[in-house]
């Protein structure tokens, strides 16, 4: 009887039973890729906003606190959404004719808040207090990076349970003085290793990594 | 030399591995004859037909139970274990009589395992399967069952390793590849008997590709033989392992009637009580209808008695330290915990559990009991629906009445634990109809050199 394959599909079984290695291990991390990527995580995608609004030009190029605006960071789990009447403070003096700012005072008129677009999404099951990142020294550019040269803001992080936890488990890598906090242009410096060690001390920095901190 | 006759005429009082007047053809041709010859058989296609309408029946309460939750179980608290965990420990419990009559009757150098350990592998297999799936089932979100597993993720998280229930994830997942790779290997000298006396083209094709360019050269013998051996060694701790690894689910727990040291070889010693009760349940009627009673001999079936004797006796002995630990300890607790076995509101399935798992199997000390089909197939049947109720009395009856009153209750299963449960069963005889209709039910070239080394003994 004459063989019934070609000796020449050896070849191809021999592909398949290394390849099937290849496989599995290439077919585990395709998708911690995908999940990891802008694609799903829209890191550093900038958001279109109904207003155009620009954390450099307010923020580096004028000066203003980030707690002008997100007035509650400090003692409360959200940092805080300003309403329009802050927005009008400056805006009903200056740029007050502006057709780009025309939504801001459309709102004022409406009593309507504006739609922005939520940059940064934490999942509901995660409990997330910012308070307490503030008052441990964790600056605002820590986790929303360069917001000072954001002319739309982008959420710069993935927020994925596994940046959360590269944090969490070693807060001396990003640790600041507290008067730092609020600091745009803070740049770690080169003792930061020493730095955050005495910090960590200093503020009583515990690495909280148990299921229940954010999953209560 | 002088002594082999003796042995031979001590041997010559059991029935032999295969009943005289078989050739090496003869053998081919009468297994081979099963899988490739083009006659219907009626049998097959109803008993298929009914297996598959059981599967279906699965597939209808899996998809209710996904679309629902587990909430259409009887579970809920304190018996958040109901028949999904019961069903698993069964299931897991059966898949164990293959590995231990192919790798370790192999390494024993156990003649009689020939014809029965492929059908027993298959067995193994599908049963392991039939387990898997129910722990997957009871899961709340049975969709993220991944979880279990230690793969790439963005959350940089490990499964629990200090958890039992991740151990036998890892238990369960070996033991189902060792065995199929072992099954698999074991098949190829046969498929390739296949590929070559196929008659069609498509026949040729799917045998050729599974026998994997086997011709049979010393060569490929040289290194099957190294194979199965190295397989054999890789499984013989796994029939060891695997339920340890599943009791210690119940014993690492500190819930009466659970936190016990005996656990570990009480359930391996079950398994393979459990184990050869399937291999006879399924042995006895495979062999009268494909008329193989010459290579599945008495025996065979008389060995499988004896073997489930002995696991019997653990078994019954493991009932009776668990009886006299909970006096023995003192402890209220689980003093109360055997007291609601014998006497609680379930008593009825400990006691049948009793009569069923040590008084019955008591008779397989008679020699007529072993040697009868009828009267074997009977007692293994009754095992195989007594170590199901053990399982229950473990779970439900220990679950169901714990260290706090106030939470006691009863737990009752619903038609959908019913459906799920022989649903079950529909999947592992619609697998084994399967394989019974399209591989070689025993092994071929096994049963060959069978023929050539037992020529002497019978003539």
């Amino acid at each position: 009887m004459a063989q019934v394959f070609h000796h020449s599909t050896n070849l191809i079984s021999r592909l398949t039973i290394y390849g099937f290695f290849v496989f599995i291990i290439v077919a585990g991390f395709i998708p911690y890729w995908i999940d990891g990527s802008p694609y799903v995580t829209e890191a550093n995608v900038p958001k279109v906003q109904p207003v155009p609004f620009s954390h450099r030009h307010h923020t580096t190029e004028l000066g203003i606190d980030c707690r002008y605006c997100h007035t509650s960071v400090e003692e409360s789990s959200f940092a805080g959404l300003p309403p329009t009447e802050t927005c009008m403070t400056c805006h009903s003096q200056i740029w007050k004719n502006s057709p780009i700012l025309e939504p801001v005072r459309e709102s004022f008129r409406s009593d309507r808040s504006i739609q922005w677009v939520r940059v940064n999404a934490l999942p509901q099951f995660v409990y997330f207090n910012h308070s307490i990142h503030i008052n441990k020294g964790i600056g605002c550019t820590t986790c929303h990076g360069p917001i000072g040269e954001m002319p739309l803001t982008w959420a710069e992080n993935s927020l994925k349970m596994s940046w959360c936890l590269e944090c969490h488990r070693h807060p001396e890598n990003n640790v600041r003085p507290r008067d730092q906090v609020f600091s745009v242009s803070y740049q770690p410096p080169a003792n930061q290793a020493e730095l955050g060690k005495k910090l960590v001390k200093e503020y009583n920095i515990y690495s909280l990594t148990e299921c229940y901190t954010c999953h209560r | 030399m002088e002594s082999e006759p003796l042995e031979r005429g001590a041997q010559g009082t059991q029935a032999p591995v295969i009943e005289p007047g078989y050739t090496i053809s003869t053998v081919t041709d009468k297994i081979s004859s099963i899988v490739l010859a083009q006659r219907r058989r009626p049998g097959w296609f109803l008993g298929f037909a009914a297996s598959f309408f059981l599967l279906l029946v699965l597939l209808y309460a899996v998809t209710v139970l996904f679309a629902i939750g587990v909430g259409i179980w009887g579970v809920g608290i304190p018996v958040g274990w109901g028949f999904a965990i019961v069903s698993f420990v069964w299931w897991i419990g059966i898949g164990h009589a293959g590995t231990l009559i192919s790798a370790i009757l192999l390494l024993l150098h156990q003649k009689w395992r020939t014809s029965i350990n492929r059908t027993a592998e298959a067995m193994t297999i599908f049963a392991v399967l039939c387990a898997g799936m129910f722990p997957l089932l009871h899961l709340g979100r049975p969709w993220l069952f991944y979880w279990l597993f230690p793969y790439p993720n963005t959350m940089w998280y490990w499964p629990q390793f200090r958890s039992p229930l991740v151990w036998d994830v890892f238990a369960v997942t070996t033991y189902l590849t060792v065995s199929l790779l072992f099954w698999f290997v074991g098949l190829i000298p046969d498929l390739a008997t296949l590929r070559d006396r196929a008659r069609t083209r498509a026949k040729q094709i799917i045998y050729g590709f599974l026998a994997m360019g086997w011709r049979g050269s010393a060569v490929h013998w040289k290194r099957y033989e190294m194979a199965s051996l190295l397989l054999a060694g890789l499984a013989t701790p796994l029939v060891v392992s695997v339920h340890t690894v599943v009791s210690f689910d119940f014993a690492i727990a500190i819930l009466p009637g659970w936190h016990t040291t005996i656990f570990p070889p009480y359930f391996v010693a079950g398994a393979i009580y459990s184990g050869f009760a399937m291999v006879l349940c399924l042995a006895i009627p495979l062999r009268k209808f494909y008329g193989l009673e010459d290579f599945i001999t008495m025996r065979h079936l008389n060995n499988m008695g004896k073997i489930m004797l002995a696991t019997g006796l653990i078994v019954a002995y493991g009932y009776m330290m668990e009886a006299f630990m909970a006096f023995y300890s003192a402890d209220i607790f689980e003093r109360y915990e055997t007291l609601n076995r014998m006497a609680g509101p379930y008593a009825a399935a400990y006691w049948s559990l009793i009569a069923f798992n040590v008084v019955i199997p008591q008779s397989l000390w008679s020699r007529r009991v072993r040697t009868s089909v009828p009267a074997l197939f009977a007692v293994a049947l009754v095992i195989n629906c007594a170590m199901w109720l053990e399982r229950f009395v473990i779970i439900v009856i220990s679950l169901h009445r714990d260290f706090v009153p106030s939470i006691w209750r009863m737990y009752g299963p619903t038609i959908w634990d019913w459906m799920t449960l022989f649903g079950s069963l529909g999947l592992f005889l619609t697998l084994l109809y399967l394989f019974i209709r399209y591989l070689p039910m025993i092994s071929i070239f096994e049963m060959r050199s069978l023929v050539s080394e037992t020529q002497g003994e019978t003539r």
